[in-house]
């Protein structure tokens, strides 16, 4: 449905977005992950035919975003990360407004209005006028005004910034509830949300693409190596020290000490590599105490993090 | 053409839902209000004094009404549009660029070149309007007087075609910055200077200062208020709305590949 390729964009000589290419298939709910300035905005706004890419095409169900603007914007209802509101209307005269400017007139545009507002639950406030909503409503009002005309296609730049966790799992479970018959590219930098609403992640960081993969596949991935959790009993640094030198041992993180005597680590393995047995001859030998060990899963924070971050230490 | 009036549509009602159109229109009504009574008593006390003097001489009197008074009260009018314009166009691209609602419109299936039209025209019409009401005063002459009927309407239209070009560059000038406030002083900038360009055209050659000249809007404004309407000036008011219209259309179009 959308094909991105070599998609390159300048901002004077800063580069915001570099080469990066990825494809949307129909139906699909896409999660657009980085930390703030990856490049996330930005590509959904070449999307979105808000800016012109400095190289590559775009295409959006076939139609080339530079080539054929009005057809594109037709098929995508965009909701930017501060909801565009005229402050001045009302709430039902603003969805009006954006309506007719999306090609809905007469009885359509009536159903369609409230269609919006019942999907977003904003019935109730369609008399007030957006400039005094709260942040949430506002949020919500903006999502209402990229559903209006039914596009095939939703791009949400940060859809549940700013509102309550009662508000997000709504917004959550709407998303969810479009998939299938929308395609959805959204934005975020709130990891839970992906794990939870998307199928596929994109993680784009410094303008390029990390990671490309469904969840469970990143999450394998990196699984490979593990990290595992020791509470010890013994001096601190001589654990540390120890743990360090067992074969397969990638990282030893101190974590915290419990009831003065109990150390707690975290040991990242290299791929493939099980270091229990050791670790257990280890610590009887040294006649410390093993309180507890366990595998921690790398959630998908520590994914992100990991490419993300470059290792400086290495 | 349905696009351009769902814009206008919005962009008219916004004037008129703040106090902003308020405002302008008590501003310049009692503005030329004020000056029309002080031409009014002007003309009163003059008059007067040509009656006593045709009665001395035993002459008829004759004051012309349109250019002793009307044509003054166009020069006025035209003034004050000057001050209230910029505040008409300030907000109109400015405040969206602001607010993010530009992002809005670019997003949405219409081209620029209508919702640019569409804020034009809204502009356009609540300038109209303040011309308008203001020519009530000119009307009620005739109750009291004989001024000559066609040269009142030339002059109309040559408020109308002088205010069109300033709106037209001042939403220009709105299209550069998302701060009102410098859209509406380097507005005034401009509007000011092109009425008082052709003050340096006699110390500068005859090419120059018949460039100058042209530019000058106030001397293509003079012959509306004559009561003539000359088409060298009409294309002139006429290119000068299209081209700053089509300036500000690359403007906005340019902000897809600046930003």
């Amino acid at each position: 449905m959308i094909s991105v390729e070599n998609l390159t964009k300048y901002y004077g000589v800063k580069k915001a977005v570099n080469n990066i290419s990825f494809n949307v298939k129909k139906g699909e709910i896409l999660g657009f992950l980085g930390p703030n300035a990856a490049g996330k905005t930005t590509t959904m706004r070449v999307i979105t035919c808000y800016l012109s890419a400095s190289s590559g095409t775009v295409r959006v169900a076939g139609y080339n975003v530079f080539e054929n603007p009005l057809e594109v914007k037709r098929l995508i209802g965009y909701m930017p990360e501060n909801p565009p509101l005229y402050t001045d209307m009302t709430v039902l005269s603003y969805l009006e407004f954006v309506g007719s400017i999306k090609g809905l007139s007469g009885r359509k545009l009536d159903e369609s209005t409230k269609r919006v507002m019942n999907l977003t639950a904003i019935e109730h406030v369609k008399h007030r006028v957006t400039g005094k909503l709260s942040r949430g409503y506002r949020q919500r009002v903006g999502l209402a005004q990229a559903l209006i005309h039914d596009p095939e296609i939703l791009i949400l730049d940060e859809p549940t910034a700013g509102l309550d966790p009662k508000q997000i799992i709504e917004t959550r479970e709407l998303i969810k509830s479009l998939a299938g018959q929308h395609t959805i590219v959204i934005s975020t930098h709130i990891l839970p949300e992906v794990s939870m609403t998307c199928q596929r992640v994109l993680i784009i960081n410094e303008g390029e693409i990390a990671a490309e993969d469904s969840i469970e596949n990143l999450t394998k991935r990196i699984r490979g190596s593990e990290i595992i959790l020791v509470e010890i009993e013994g001096p601190k640094n001589e654990i540390g020290e120890k743990l360090k030198r067992i074969d397969g041992v990638s990282e030893v993180k101190f974590q915290c000490t419990k009831d003065n005597s109990l150390q707690v680590f975290h040991i990242e393995t290299k791929p493939d590599f099980n270091v229990r047995k050791e670790l257990v001859k280890i610590v009887v030998s040294s006649e410390w105490g093993l309180n507890e060990m366990r595998t921690v899963s790398m959630s998908l924070e520590d994914i992100f993090l990991k490419l993300t971050t470059k290792e400086e230490e290495v | 053409m349905k696009n351009i009036f769902y814009i206008f549509k919005r962009e008219l009602g916004s004037y008129f839902t703040s106090p902003v159109a308020y405002v302008i229109l008590t501003v310049f009504l009692v503005l030329s209000g004020w000056f029309f009574y002080n031409i009014l008593a002007g003309f009163i006390q003059y008059t007067l004094q040509m009656d006593q003097q045709a009665a001395y001489y035993g002459v008829q009197s004759g004051v012309n009404v349109n250019m002793m008074m009307i044509r003054q009260q166009f020069h006025n009018m035209a003034i004050i549009a000057v001050f209230m314009i910029p505040m008409i166009t300030m907000r109109l691209i400015a405040e969206e660029k602001k607010t993010g609602t530009l992002e809005l419109l670019m997003t949405s299936p219409i081209t620029p070149i209508q919702w640019i039209l569409g804020k034009y025209f809204a502009g356009f019409i609540l300038y109209t309007a303040m011309i308008t009401l203001a020519f009530v005063p000119i009307f009620l002459l005739f109750l009291f007087g004989n001024p000559e009927f066609w040269p009142v309407i030339s002059g109309y239209i040559g408020l109308l075609f002088l205010g069109g070009a300033f709106l037209s560059c001042g939403l220009l000038i709105s299209s550069f910055t998302e701060n009102q406030i410098i859209a509406a002083a380097v507005s005034f900038f401009i509007f000011l200077l092109l009425w008082v360009i052709d003050w340096i055209s006699s110390s500068l050659s005859y090419t120059w200062s018949s460039v100058i000249k042209y530019l000058a809007i106030v001397s293509h404004f003079d012959d509306f208020s004559k009561g003539i309407i000359d088409s060298k000036s009409v294309i002139f008011f006429l290119s000068f709305i299209i081209f700053g219209i089509f300036l500000t259309y690359r403007s906005i179009d340019s902000v897809r590949w600046r930003m």
